[in-house]
């Protein structure tokens, strides 16, 4: 007969069916990303995959931890496909394999592993490839409907495997041509370039994308994976942001806050990367600082850096943050006065 | 009354299963009579009861078998007839599985009961008579902490209570004792409610709080409350709502302020059970010696709510519920979320057991091992009091008591709901109890040492008051000694000597005498001296002198040594004391001169060049820092260093000189050297003894010439200096200056 503490019953659902439903939840995004810049994406999240599994069961084994416990959390598996996500689709394969070693064994195992990861490591993984290989990573395949032709599968593996360069698959993403626009108002940079000219709001593609990583996270909000404070908060500062320079469509105009929210990582980063619970703050209304502050800083680096997307440093600056934003957002228990920081008894 | 009242949402809370339709498919059952029955002294919070039978005594159900000692105790009735069979420790319903004393009664089926004392117009009742009753009754609540329930009747004159709560949530899954009682008895709830708020001084509001899943109890509740001040609020269904804490929020909106009691905020809180247990205590004068208990779980065949003896095993409870052990998982006591494990099935049934829970292994199935926490927050977002669980539980594995209180651990309830949420299946409850356990712990030894330390300072205190006291006492014997002496000494002096001597050390005139008196002891002194040093003579003539003889004398030598010491010192003193300023130069110079003489010429020399090198040294030192400071002085000073430099040279060159020579005979000049020294003691002999013999007047007279002739010759110096225009000038005026007031000073005494 057991002699176990109290509760003695369990909500039927741990970690690894969270993140199973992470996974389930990228898929509409995965998809999207699929159609319209061809199979490329699908390619770099499994091989993002496989070698985060490899890497996480390799440390585990030299850890002496049992593997398969451990792998069954799926918290790899996650962060390979986030990652293959991020990446542009035919990118290099060692790009892939080196970001996802990075990801899970320096960002993630070095650090003690699941749970004690101060950084979000798919983010590690990408920021590490985008400093390092910043040519290779930021060449995005056009989408569908803009070029004549899908790359196709054995152009595509020649590329991948052999670095046999296709003619012409690129094009320039949204985000791209708003940074590097110095002279055009928004309404002829719409109707000038070529992806924004297809599109319905925020390029062709990149919008089916966003929504589809959009309805995920929706999917994930409903499932009560996470909270909405991070993402929402994230969204409503980034569209404020956007709305203040929106500048009336000029020339030197940040562009529309629709565009902004529809273009780049916007809604990968707002409820995927975000939400991450380890390396994201605690308490609701540390979320909320932390989605404010990353909606700030993803605005602010989109529109004066040189970098046309930054969802991933604005993520990573915040995991810095956090402990901090910890420190000063403890809700007020039940039957005291008022929310006293830990600082404030600390002193005592 | 309609459920009109607003009621206000906790934060957090959790939505388990319910599991709650098991055991309301089968009426409220009976279990018959067990063989028997085991009653712990302590059935509630507080101090335990008092035995007041004896073994092998033959009790009748309802007959006082413990009694309540102190306040915050409740007494043990039996619940039935029967004979003591012993009073012993035997293993109570506790998560550690202690032993306690327990009454152990052997029921012999007749079930005869004492004569109760019923108490028809109880609503009319005097309070004193009522609290009483309840009191007597030993109920303590019901709903599983087992609070005394008198001492909550009777708050504190301070604390006026505004709301009276009937707690009817019940909001653990699976026990529906409180439920069954509602649906069943709802017109002894009521009542007791009205017992309770009439002792309260009616409070505004008297809230009966149901959770809105007991649609049925709801129904019960409001059929019996028409009419009266009673308001049955239904709410909607979240666990914990029926915590006490969570309850009051609920219904009030208010929260109770961090470690104080509901009574603080005008809020008296107390269990349906408990109600209808104060009313059967009033109304008929029925002690507490039964409840309603659910028996719940897969691993039962019958499943349903019993009313139970106290005191009935656990294990008698289960096998006439068609109990399967190897089925079950595990024997929970009260609900799943806050139960305890059973470490043995022997355990009783007491006041606080309201759910035994036999769950089947795949109903409640071995707890998951543990994973990393992933900081997922979904324990915060759970936690009824607002807490950070996963912060306490870093806090917790690193023993880091501060920030455990700085994070509120106290306010936790041990509701679970964080552990349930879980996603890594991580026991934080256990954790907090584990930390809160330890900080109490700690509290304790820190109390402890705080206390030895007290009690070793007021022994330091106390033993150092003892002895100044002490000190005191030989300070007031002493002075009294010395005042008795005094008054003596007085009489003595009054008596046979004249009054003058006594008055001696009074004026100038009478120095002389005082000093021919000492001179007259010393010579007394001296003699007896030279008596007590005399040899000794035998006491008789041919014998030896004896050895204490010869200690006596030499006690009187000594004596006479002293005195003679004492005499010769005061003597001195008196010279000293009475000898102007004239004297003492002599003296010194008397001293100087005879230093000077003892000295071999080489070793003045050596003397006087260690004097300039310590003086060159200073003045070095002064010229430096003048320079530095950039003071006007700095040039002076820098000759200064220069001069004594050179003096420096030549006395070291003397020796240098003297070293060689002087080993074997005195040169002439040191020789001449000695006859000089020697002239200056003489001259200033002859001076000290002309003063000795002067009057005061002619040794004034004196003095004043002495410091004319030396003004004169001051002045004079002065006058070449200013002629010389020297830069000592100043030096010469001040010191002229001087003498001048000096002179003026012994003019004025003349």
């Amino acid at each position: 007969m057991l002699r176990v503490s109290s509760p003695h019953t369990h909500i039927r659902r741990d970690t690894g069916q969270i993140m199973r439903l992470v996974l389930v939840a990228t898929v509409p995004g995965l998809l999207a990303l699929t159609l319209f810049f061809g199979w490329g994406s699908l390619f770099n999240v499994a091989l993002a995959c496989i070698t985060a599994v490899l890497c996480e069961a390799l440390v585990m084994k030299l850890r002496r931890r049992p593997v398969m416990f451990y792998l069954r959390d799926c918290t790899a598996l996650v962060t390979g496909v986030l990652l293959g996500m991020a990446l542009p689709p035919y990118c290099p394969w060692w790009l892939v394999v080196v970001g996802s070693m990075t990801a899970i064994i320096l960002a993630k195992q070095l650090y003690g592993g699941m749970g004690f990861n101060p950084f979000n490591p798919a983010m590690v993984g990408y920021v590490v490839l985008l400093i390092s290989f910043p040519v290779p990573i930021t060449q995005w395949a056009a989408p569908a409907g803009v070029l004549a032709d899908q790359v196709g599968f054995i152009e595509g593996m020649r590329q991948i495997w052999a670095g046999v360069p296709i003619d012409g698959y690129t094009a320039a993403t949204p985000l791209d041509v708003l940074s590097q626009n110095t002279s055009v108002l928004m309404e002829d940079l719409y109707q000038t370039d070529p992806t924004l000219s297809t599109g319905l709001w925020a390029g062709a593609g990149w919008e089916w994308v966003n929504i589809g990583f959009l309805l995920g996270g929706l999917f994930l909000l409903y499932q009560r994976v996470f909270t909405w404070h991070a993402p929402v908060s994230m969204l409503v500062t980034l569209t404020i942001m956007a709305a203040l320079f929106y500048d009336g469509g000029s020339s030197n105009s940040g562009g529309s806050p629709l565009l902004h929210l529809l273009s780049g990582a916007t809604m990968l980063g707002a409820f995927f990367i975000l939400t991450d619970p380890v390396t994201s703050a605690v308490s609701n209304r540390g979320r909320l600082v932390c989605g404010v502050l990353v909606g700030v800083l993803l605005y602010v680096m989109r529109h004066w850096s040189n970098y046309p997307d930054a969802i991933a440093f604005a993520v990573l600056l915040m995991n810095f943050a956090a402990p901090f934003i910890d420190y000063y957002t403890v809700p007020r228990t039940y039957g005291h006065k008022k929310s006293r920081s830990a600082l404030d008894k600390g002193e005592q | 009354m309609g459920s009109l009242i607003k009621t206000w949402e906790i934060p957090g809370g959790i939505h388990p299963p319910e599991n709650k339709a098991q055991s309301l498919q089968l009426p409220l059952g009976k279990v018959p009579l067990p063989p028997t029955l085991v009653l712990p002294l302590n059935q509630h919070i507080g101090t335990a009861a008092k035995p007041v039978v004896t073994v092998g005594e033959r009790v009748l159900g309802g007959q006082l078998i413990a009694d309540a000692e102190g306040i915050f105790s409740a007494s043990v009735h039996a619940p039935t007839s029967g004979q003591v069979t012993a009073i012993e420790d035997h293993l109570v319903p506790h998560p550690s599985g202690m032993s306690a004393p327990c009454i152990v009664i052997e029921p012999d089926g007749a079930d005869q009961w004492v004569e109760l004392n019923p108490l028809e117009d109880y609503l009319d009742a005097d309070k004193d008579e009522l609290l009483s009753r309840i009191r007597a009754a030993g109920i303590a609540g019901l709903g599983g902490a087992g609070f005394p329930t008198s001492v909550k009747l009777n708050p504190r004159a301070d604390h006026q209570i505004n709301t009276l709560i009937i707690n009817g949530t019940e909001c653990e899954p699976y026990i529906t004792a409180d439920d069954i009682l509602m649906q069943t008895r709802a017109d002894d709830v009521i009542a007791g409610a009205l017992i309770l708020a009439k002792l309260l001084n009616h409070p505004e509001h008297v809230l009966v709080g149901v959770e809105d899943n007991k649609p049925d109890a709801i129904a019960a509740l409001r059929k019996a409350a028409a009419g009266t001040e009673i308001q049955v609020v239904s709410f909607p269904t979240k666990y914990p709502s029926g915590g006490e804490k969570q309850l009051i929020q609920i219904l009030t909106g208010q929260e109770v302020p961090s470690g104080q009691i509901p009574a603080s905020i005008g809020v008296v809180c107390q269990n349906v059970g408990t109600a209808a247990a104060v009313y059967r205590a009033v109304r008929f004068g029925e002690p507490l010696v039964s409840r309603i208990t659910t028996v719940v779980g897969e691993a039962l065949q019958t499943q349903r709510n019993v009313e139970v003896l106290l005191g009935t095993p656990i294990n008698y409870l289960l096998e006439q519920h068609g109990f399967d052990p190897r089925q079950a998982s595990r024997l929970v006591m009260g609900g799943p979320m806050m139960g305890f494990s059973l470490p043995d099935a022997s355990v009783p049934v007491i006041k606080t057991t309201n759910c035994i829970l036999a769950p089947s292994k795949s109903e409640l199935p071995p707890p998951a091992p543990a994973q990393a926490c992933i900081r997922c927050g979904l324990c915060a977002e759970a936690c009824p009091a607002s807490l950070l669980p996963q912060q306490l539980y870093w806090y917790a594995i690193a023993e880091d008591h501060e920030k455990l209180e700085s994070h509120n651990l106290f306010d936790c309830i041990e509701c679970g709901a964080c552990s349930y949420v879980c996603p890594s299946n991580i026991p934080l409850v256990q954790y907090y109890r584990a930390a809160k356990g330890s900080i109490r712990q700690e509290q304790i030894e820190k109390d402890k040492s705080a206390r030895a330390r007290r009690r070793f300072e007021f022994r330091q205190e106390r033993i150092a008051k003892e002895e100044a006291e002490r000190e005191a006492k030989r300070a007031a014997r002493r002075l009294a000694a010395e005042e008795a002496k005094r008054k003596l000494a007085e009489q003595k002096v009054e008596t046979p000597e004249p009054p003058a001597t006594a008055q001696a050390p009074a004026g100038d005139d009478s120095l002389k005498t005082q000093r021919a008196r000492l001179e007259r002891n010393l010579a007394a002194a001296k003699n007896s001296l030279a008596k007590a040093s005399e040899p000794l003579v035998a006491n008789e003539p041919g014998g030896t002198v004896t050895e204490e003889q010869l200690a006596k004398q030499q006690a009187r030598i000594k004596q006479a040594e002293l005195k003679v010491h004492e005499v010769e010192k005061k003597l001195q003193a008196l010279d000293a004391s009475n000898a102007n300023e004239a004297t003492d130069p002599v003296a010194a110079a008397i001293a100087r001169a005879q230093a000077k003489m003892s000295m071999t010429p080489e070793d003045k020399l050596r003397s006087s060049v260690e004097s300039l090198s310590k003086r060159l040294a200073k003045a070095e030192q002064k010229a430096a820092d003048a320079r530095a400071q950039g003071s006007d002085t700095a040039d002076a000073l820098a000759q200064g260093v220069i001069k004594l430099k050179e003096k420096l040279a030549s006395t070291q060159k003397e020796l240098n000189e003297l070293t060689p020579s002087t080993v074997a005979q005195p040169s002439s000049a040191s020789r001449s050297d000695t006859d000089q020294a020697a002239l200056a003691i003489e001259r200033a002999k002859a001076k000290a003894a002309a003063l000795a013999t002067m009057s005061a007047e002619e040794k004034l007279r004196n003095q004043i010439d002495a410091l004319k002739a030396r003004l004169e010759k001051a002045r004079s110096r002065l006058e070449k200096a200013e002629a010389d225009n020297d830069e000592n000038v100043e030096a010469f005026r001040t010191a002229v200056d001087k003498l001048d007031e000096r002179l003026q000073q012994l003019l004025a005494q003349q």
